[in-house]
């Protein structure tokens, strides 16, 4: 009988409260106060909301989840914090995939001269960080019979096309495979119906995984907030495009789609001064992209990766 | 789900405040660990947005906008002028029309470089092949050109000349994959624009020229590295 009442206590006995006052015991209570002053601690910035994030951008829901009020209000928002923040007077759009259209584009290798008019487009017309003249392209000076991109250098400085080189523009693929999709992991970029891989920059928390994850070294960081003089400031916005992006997010190319959706060429493409880049509509037949993919020798980058890009390059 | 990506965006807040020190940190790691946990236990529903095979058909969508805008090709205006080495009071270069001189002139069908000249094409450089001057030029009306057969053709239409020899470029140029463009990739919304063959290309020396790059992005993973 002894015995089983023993037992019993033993049972019901909590793992700290009612033991003996034994070193054992004091250590478990130190242990867990410090453990619930350090969780404490750790999360107390999150009970409140940060002096220069309003309400309303604190609320603010998923791309996804907005209702079209919503997006009024917050492009309101955005566009009176770029007048604030920039001087400039923007108009902040949205516009949706084109239905039936799937975007292609192409980069003949032999006409590429490598001049960098496409990087200076891309910078002016996505209101890219003057301070380190950010870009979506990245031209890579090859040697020839080399694909190496290792072995590609983006800082020459000499007259374009040397002898036994060949230019490559690196931007984002579009992957209809895309691993920086697959590792973010807070949904905050994803691909839409036309091919094209967005970002929501106010959902985006910055964690740079998908930088990681891009086999391309397409994905761009806001180390700083940009800086852009008021003139330079590119007003015909799009929300999951160009408009100034907040410090501490991913961007990345998007084939212009404040542009290429309206059905306009991108920046890039209208500023080559060589003629080397193709862009158009994959699933229409008589589409220039098309013509290319059917008469030329075409490749992507890194194949074997299975990203599957809806980025080409070919040679003449 | 919804619990943890509001974390995430609370996450976000932190960090864009600008001063995150250790603690949130490893909070935030920690947050991370426990939706990634979630995240893995309830996988997220296919994305709604991934292409899906139910889309109409883009020819279907196409038949009904059948009005396409034009691809506009712009076109060399006017016959060309020479310059004749003089400039006027205001020290712009003065030029004159082929046909000034050439009206009265005999043309030399043996000339093939402009080094052959005493007077005026003297700086004019010419590297295009075995060609000479009267393959392209017309000797019977310097305003104009013409084509292998003798055939007269306006300057405006120079490029039926070049395609003369540089099919291959032509039926590119045909299909938007050489020469570039500007405007709507999407011709059911607007034009196309392109340039003609001597807007890129000089025609005495067709080859594209150098050209020194004038941007470069900084990028901040080569600021240690040294090319």
């Amino acid at each position: 009988m002894t015995d089983t009442n023993d037992r019993d206590k033993k049972k019901i006995s909590l793992p700290i409260l009612q033991q003996p006052s034994t070193r054992r015991t004091a250590l478990k209570i130190a242990g867990v106060t410090l453990g619930l002053a350090a969780f404490g601690k750790a999360i107390s910035p999150l009970m409140v909301i940060p002096e220069n994030v309003s309400l309303s951008e604190f609320l603010q829901q998923h791309y996804k989840e907005l209702s079209e009020d919503d997006k009024k209000e917050i492009f309101a928002r955005l566009e009176s914090e770029a007048k604030e923040n920039y001087g400039a007077n923007v108009s902040i759009s949205d516009p949706k995939p084109i239905p039936g259209v799937k975007f292609g584009y192409a980069i003949n290798l032999s006409k590429c001269n490598g001049n960098g008019k496409c990087m200076e487009a891309c910078n002016q017309e996505n209101n890219h960080h003057r301070g380190v003249d950010q870009s979506y392209i990245r031209v890579l000076e090859m040697t020839k019979g080399s694909m190496d991109m290792e072995q590609g250098n983006t800082t020459y400085d000499h007259t374009v096309p040397q002898d036994d080189k060949y230019y490559m523009p690196v931007q984002c693929q579009q992957c209809d495979n895309p691993p920086c999709v697959t590792v973010c992991p807070v949904e905050a970029t994803w691909k839409e119906d036309d091919g094209i891989v967005v970002v929501d920059y106010n959902w985006c928390i910055g964690c740079r995984y998908c930088e990681a994850a891009c086999p391309y070294h397409a994905r761009r960081f806001n180390w700083e907030q940009p800086e852009i003089p008021a003139d330079e400031v590119n007003p015909n916005q799009g929300y999951l495009s160009n408009r100034i992006r907040p410090q501490g997010t991913m961007e990345k190319c998007h084939y212009c789609l404040h542009r290429t959706r309206e059905g306009r060429a991108p920046a890039c493409l209208e500023a080559c001064p060589t003629g080397a880049r193709v862009f158009g509509d994959l699933n229409d037949p008589d589409s220039d992209i098309n013509w290319v993919l059917k008469n030329k020798r075409v490749f992507v980058l890194k194949e074997e990766l299975g990203t599957r890009p809806s980025f080409f390059y070919f040679f003449d | 789900m919804r619990f943890s990506v509001d974390i995430s965006r609370l996450i976000r807040r932190v960090r864009r405040r600008g001063s995150v020190n250790t603690s949130v940190a490893f909070g935030a790691a920690a947050l991370v660990v426990v939706f990634a946990g979630l995240a893995w236990i309830f996988p997220p529903p296919e994305n709604q947005n991934v292409s899906g095979q139910e889309d109409p058909l883009p020819s279907q969508l196409r038949s009904e906008s059948a009005k396409l805008h034009p691809v506009v090709i712009r076109k060399p205006t006017g016959p060309p002028r020479v310059l004749t080495g003089q400039t006027d009071a205001h020290g712009n270069p003065i030029t004159v029309s082929c046909s000034t001189c050439h009206s009265t002139r005999k043309p030399n069908s043996k000339t093939k470089s402009t080094k052959d000249l005493n007077e005026f094409h003297g700086s004019m450089v010419f590297a295009h092949g075995n060609l000479s001057c009267l393959s392209c030029h017309n000797p019977d009306d310097y305003d104009t050109l013409k084509l292998a057969d003798n055939t007269r053709i306006e300057y405006r239409d120079v490029m039926t000349l070049c395609a003369q020899c540089h099919g291959q470029q032509k039926r590119e140029f045909d299909h938007g994959a050489h020469g570039g463009m500007t405007g709507f990739w999407d011709r059911s919304r607007g034009p196309k624009f392109k340039n003609n063959c001597i807007d890129c290309h000089n025609p005495h020396t067709p080859k594209f020229p150098k050209m020194q790059p004038d941007f470069k992005p900084k990028d901040r993973f080569l600021d240690k590295v040294d090319h």
